[in-house]
């Protein structure tokens, strides 16, 4: 079947068995590699990538059912070649990750969260993430991550929420 | 070595590799295409043991895109068992059950196909006849005699059965006023990484190389592949710049490489397998210990513990790679951080009908830490003495070290008080023994859990010789080569690969630091095994030490080399030449200097001004044996195993809510000891993911089998794994004392948290419940279980209140 | 875990899902596809179709109705989370969607999907039956309704027609001045099936009595339970945690409770009684606070 898809606000077009996942799409025909399979049924999160903003599990949808929706990978919210987005650099900064693998999840996961709470708590943090399983840090360089994102957005010369 | 300060190394620096991570650049085994690849899905038996009759490929070959269907009488006429650890040669080991399967889920058939859903489909058409076989589960019946037995030609299902007696035992046990024995049992769990194992292997006929691309960690890893196929060890490449996502001892990966090594070969063309989670589970061989300790100690009416005896009973699962060695390495610190004066350890090894076990963070010696301190507490309980004063009454004292145990290992350095002291006061023991009280006072059950252990680091074979006296191995190495091209520009190597440790910053802040250049300067390589020097691995918390050795080391090789063509072309003597940053200058008179691209050139391009029989270019390697290693054990099975030994003390206030049974830690406290701290962001990751292992590990996580032997805990859904609302913040309280081996005093992290956060939560639940008289003693502890126990425990004392 | 091969059909309309529904053998309906996809992935669901209703329009919606709202079949949990209808309307609803699995779940399953998947530690079908929510299906052309207690027959099982597809779900609003919500459940981690589960709904008169109360546990059995006895005890009395404590181990004694490798039996029906109890409690102290209306 033929599928256009919107991913990272660019239409591409992909032609996919109904069984194929929108995580392997992304991966496979879309060579967008940031999305990870960890269990592909749902459980852990690194499959993760925005659904119209919001963070869903790109194991549990199939491609053919993901047209319509802006889809968002890491890759797109890279600024470009050698940049770093504040929340990958504040990742970077308190070392939230080891081994890399459910840390894009993480990131998108972040993204939605700082745009819709600018100010999110400690509590608001753990309960964002709690979705995505991360098997080195122990979570507290990332909540670090993602606290340290937002004091440092919030200086920035932007828009606090998104309309 | 002394604590001085230093330019680059304990300095708060980013991790480099973060950089790819963040926006989706790691370079996982599942992410490499190679064009035309195909793919492999497995068939699995679905009983716990069973006699393979007949294999029906017909429909399956027939099915779309299907390439091939392989069983295992083939694999097994063209490969060579894998390797064992230990001499037991009638327990073979290959990728694929050869006429008899002994676990469910072991792996019967493979299918390649153009997908892996065309694979899927096509497994689901192999039709295999079995003959159900009686099986074994429990530990314990397997060992006892008349349970079925898993490998016929080897006549019982005990793979090692060796007892240890180091120091007088029976005379100190004779002599102490007071004994006492529990046993407790450590679960079936793993280290569950959310990267599953994947390999691509292509063979190229016409170089006859196989190329290997896999998210493995493992020592001896290419050879092995090698040994299996009858390949000679240079015709396996395996890629070192794969990124790993996740391992912590597990991904060893070589039944998944020999599959596909082999199909590529015989089908030409590369093949793919990514285990999926259902693999993975099931018959990935990547369960961990499941242990039962027997413990008796002998003490003094102020509860030191003069000797201990122990018997600890693996249940490894139907086959045996290196796991037996996990009840070998923890004899490097048989005694914990205690001064027990005699040991007698009993380590048995048996197999069953359950997945195989792997190497598990730690190598055994997280679930010894928890027996240890298990006895440790009883100990106290039995004397009405304080928990912590007991402790500190055992600890091996600072100005004890160097300090020799009974099992032969002498710990290189400690001051155990000082990190329990600190914890202690950071926690304000006082106030949180409070604060537990007003808790119980309102209903809850509370209690304070504690833990103090080793974690031994630097990694060392010698487990292995002990173990299996057949097998004289006593060298453990790693390298690095460092080489300065024509430009100036320096490029280091790392010969493994990695799974989040940070090794390519570890290794670049030790050739900064020696160097006195920006480590951000150095560029770090992953040259492929063919092209690589030896390495270990990541394993036994050794890569601070090894690799940072190393890179010293070679550092300090060219280091030497600037001074000697510094010192010949500026016509001064040796002694003069002095080191400053890159450049070189004359002690007595600094204006008079080589700077750093004039010494290059030099080295690259200006042969005539080198000193006499020295090599062009600036090349150096290093490849370092392991610090206080070389020696095979003595008769009576004493050697030095690991170099050197971290602490940690784990302190924290949980409750249990009395209806529920649901625990929660509110308060948890750590003191680390890792010595010389080279990366601090990397070593705090590491003890953090660590407790977070270690919560899992004793409260939630359990390869749960049914009595038809069924994992019955098969998918993410039924095994928990932690998330970030399970794991509480945690302090962490540092102290150095550093190492007298390494070249900077650090020791080993990787393992940290891990291996008290287990024991401590144990303490906790059981200072909780101690009120109600319940004793819990096995992990994990699941908060239903506990629910019932409490409750029963209630009802008994209802029963005794209630008159008549 | 790549799934059994299907054929995909996106519906225009119900009518034309509805057709496919009654035409095709082995057919089912996808909308959030947050149960149903783990099961193909697993090859423990095999469709030979499906039939994509997520973007049927008329699916969708939150509608005040006389009697309550009433709340489309693909309406997503996200929606309900958020809703200003729903908190006021039913606010039981309310208040289990954050224990609704994660959020990332909640941003594409539908309520739907929850009722028919009929996992007995649902949160929704736990609601559904102690409020008792009425579900509404097409089959073919015709409509009909079922009530929720009805509706769910054992775990994963429900009284839907395999060629039905559920269209909507109406809960009932009280009218009451003083509402208040409890709800409690236990299970491993925080986002977990529940081992046990408790929701409770109190109506309280300007004097502090207990109007009406409904009380529901979830999680212990193969469907969700409405304990109507213990809401005829505590009607028209203070409720008094003791006799609230009473009453629901009263309710319990005979149930048969699941068991498995995460809870006995024993555990489940001892525990339903406490959050029940808790419930109960939490309702009832929300009730008092609330401000008539």
């Amino acid at each position: 079947m033929r599928v256009e898809l919107i991913v990272n606000g660019e239409m591409r077009t992909v032609e996919v068995e109904p069984r194929m996942s929108l995580l392997d799409c992304l991966r496979e025909r879309l060579l967008l590699t940031g999305a990870h399979a960890g269990c592909e049924h749902g459980v852990c999160g690194a499959c993760t990538v925005l659904i119209d903003g919001a963070p869903a599990r790109s194991c549990l949808m199939f491609a053919v059912q993901a047209d319509g929706y802006a889809i968002t990978t890491i890759e797109g919210v890279t600024p470009g070649p050698g940049e770093l987005s504040p929340i990958q650099d504040a990742f970077c900064e308190t070392h939230g990750m080891q081994c890399g693998y459910c840390t894009p999840a993480m990131i998108l996961t972040a993204h939605a969260l700082l745009a819709d709470n600018p100010e999110p708590t400690r509590a608001d943090i753990v309960d964002a993430i709690s979705a995505n399983i991360c098997r080195c840090t122990g979570y507290a360089q990332i909540v670090e991550a993602i606290a340290l994102a937002a004091e440092r957005m919030r200086g920035l010369n932007q828009p606090a929420r998104k309309p | 070595m002394s604590t001085k300060s230093f330019r680059f190394v304990s300095t708060d620096r980013r991790v480099r590799e973060d950089r790819r991570f963040v926006v989706g650049k790691g370079r996982f085994a599942a992410d490499i295409a190679a064009a035309g690849t195909r793919h492999v899905a497995l068939v699995t038996c679905p009983h716990p043991a069973a006699r393979i009759l007949a294999i029906d490929k017909v429909a399956a070959l027939a099915a779309p895109g299907v390439h091939y269907v392989l069983d295992g009488r083939e694999l097994a006429a063209a490969t060579q068992p894998l390797l064992a650890g230990l001499d037991t040669p009638k327990v073979p080991r290959r990728p694929i059950a050869v006429d008899v399967a002994r676990y469910a889920g072991e792996w019967v058939a493979a299918v390649v196909a153009d997908t892996r859903a065309l694979a899927e489909d096509a497994a689901e058409l192999v039709r295999v006849d079995y003959q159900p076989l009686p099986f074994v589960l429990d530990g314990e019946a397997a060992y006892a005699p008349g349970s079925p037995i898993v490998h016929a030609d080897h006549g019982s299902n005990v793979l090692l059965d060796r007892t240890f007696v180091w120091g007088e035992v029976e005379k100190d046990f004779t002599e102490s006023p007071h004994r006492l024995s529990l046993r407790v049992k450590w679960g079936r769990s793993s280290t569950v990484p959310i990267e599953t194992f994947a390999v691509l292997a292509s063979w190229d006929p016409w170089r006859e190389v196989l190329d290997v691309y896999a998210s493995v960690q493992m020592p001896r890893f290419p050879d092995q592949v090698a040994l299996a196929l009858k390949l000679p060890g240079s015709s396996v490449r395996v890629y070192n710049d794969v990124d790993v996502g996740g391992s912590y001892g597990v991904k060893r990966g070589i039944k998944h490489a020999v599959l596909v090594g082999y199909l590529s070969r015989r089908l030409g063309f590369p093949v793919r397998l990514v285990e999926d989670r259902l693999e993975n589970m099931r018959a990935g061989d990547g369960h961990g210990p499941e242990r039962n300790f027997d413990v008796e100690v002998a003490f003094d009416e102020m509860g030191v513990i003069r000797s201990m005896k122990m018997r600890a009973l693996d249940n490894v699962g139907a086959y045996a790679g290196r796991s037996p060695f996990q009840l070998g390495k923890p004899i490097s610190a048989i005694v914990g951080p205690y001064r027990i004066q005699s040991v007698q350890y009993r380590a048995i090894a048996v197999t069953s009908n359950k997945t195989v076990q792997e190497a598990v963070r730690a190598f055994g010696q997280s679930p010894t830490n928890y027996a240890i301190e298990r006895a440790i507490e009883e100990v106290a309980r039995h004397r009405g003495l304080d928990r912590l004063e007991v402790r500190r009454r055992n600890l091996i004292r600072a100005d004890e070290f160097p300090y020799l145990i009974p099992s032969g290992t002498t710990y290189d350095s400690g001051d155990y008080h000082a990190v329990v002291d600190k914890v202690v006061a950071r926690a304000d023991y006082a106030a949180l023994v409070a604060e537990r009280d007003r808790l119980r006072a309102q209903g809850l059950l509370a209690g304070i859990g504690m833990a103090a252990c080793l974690e031994p680091s630097g990694a060392n074979s010698t487990f292995e010789p002990l173990l299996n006296p057949k097998n004289e191995t006593t060298t453990y190495t790693d390298s690095c080569r460092i080489n300065v091209d024509v430009s100036g520009a320096v490029t280091a190597t790392i010969h493994t690969l990695s799974a989040g440790q940070g090794h390519e910053t570890l290794v670049g802040t030790v050739i900064g630091e020696v160097l006195e250049i920006d480590p951000d300067r150095i560029r770090v390589v992953r040259p492929d095994s063919l092209a690589s020097l030896p390495s270990q691995t990541p394993v036994g918390s050794r890569m601070a030490i090894m690799l940072g050795g190393a890179a010293f080391h070679a550092a300090q090789k060219l280091k030497a080399r600037l001074l000697a063509i510094a010192a010949h072309d500026l016509k001064i003597a040796p002694e003069r030449a002095a080191y400053g940053a890159g450049d070189v200058f004359d002690r007595t008179a600094p204006q008079n200097r080589r700077t750093w691209i004039e010494l290059v050139t030099i080295a690259h391009r200006n042969f005539h001004r080198l000193p006499p029989n020295t090599e062009p270019g600036l090349a150096f390697a290093h490849v370092m044996q392991v610090p206080t290693g070389g020696r095979l054990p003595t008769a009576d099975g004493r050697v030095q195993m690991y170099p050197c030994f971290a602490f940690e003390f784990h302190l924290l206030l949980m409750t249990i809510d009395p209806d529920l049974g649901k625990p929660e830690i509110k308060r948890y406290f750590v003191g680390h000891d890792c010595g010389t701290v080279i990366n601090p962001k990397i070593v705090r990751g590491m003890t953090m993911g660590g407790i977070a292992h270690g919560i899992g590990a004793a409260l939630y996580e359990e390869f749960a089998y049914d009595a038809q032997g069924q994992l019955v805990a098969q998918s993410l859904m039924d095994y928990l794994l932690p998330s970030a609302h399970e794991v509480p913040p945690v302090e962490i309280v540092h102290h150095v004392t550093p190492s007298p081996h390494t070249v900077f005093g650090q020791k080993g992290s990787g393992e940290s948290g891990y291996l008290g956060a287990p024991a401590a939560i144990a303490s906790a639940v059981n200072d909780a419940v101690r009120p109600l008289g319940i004793v819990v003693d096995s992990l994990p502890i699941k908060l239903a279980q506990l629910g019932d126990m409490i409750a029963a425990a209630r009802d008994k004392s209802n029963t005794v209140e209630v008159p008549k | 875990m790549k799934p059994a091969s299907f054929e995909y059909v996106r519906a225009a309309d119900l009518d034309q899902a509805c057709a496919m529904l009654a035409a095709g053998d082995d057919t089912r309906v996808i909308a959030g596809g947050q149960t149903l996809v783990p099961l193909m992935a697993m090859r423990l669901a095999r469709p030979k179709r499906l039939i994509d209703i997520a973007r049927i329009s008329d699916l969708a919606f939150v509608r005040q109705e006389r009697e309550g709202i009433a709340i489309g079949a693909t309406t997503r949990q996200c929606v309900l989370e958020r809703d200003a209808v729903v908190r006021a309307a039913v606010p039981l609803l309310a208040k289990v969607m954050p224990f609704v699995g994660h959020a990332a779940i909640r941003s594409r399953g539908t309520v739907g999907g929850s009722l028919a998947n009929a996992d007995p530690a649902a949160e929704i079908a736990l609601v559904a039956v102690t409020l008792g929510a009425t579900l509404i299906y097409r089959q073919g052309a015709a409509s009909a309704e079922i009530a929720a207690s009805d509706f769910f027959i054992g775990p994963m099982m429900t009284a839907l027609p395999a060629t039905a597809c559920l269209t909507a779900v109406r809960f009932p609003r009280w009218r009451d001045a003083r509402i208040g919500v409890g709800f409690h459940e236990v299970s491993a981690r925080r986002s977990d099936f529940a081992f046990a589960s408790a929701a409770a709904q109190v109506a309280l008169d300007d004097d502090g009595v207990c109007r009406r109360l409904a009380l529901g546990v979830g999680a212990v059995t193969a469907c969700p339970l409405r304990l109507d006895t213990v809401a005829k005890a505590l009607e028209g009395t203070r409720v008094e945690p003791a006799v609230a404590r009473t009453a629901v181990r009263a309710a319990l004694a005979d149930i048969e409770p699941l068991s498995d490798l995460h809870a006995s039996a024993d555990y489940r029906r001892r525990v339903a009684a406490s959050l029940a109890v808790r419930a109960i409690t939490d309702a009832c102290r929300a009730a008092e606070a609330a401000h008539a209306r």
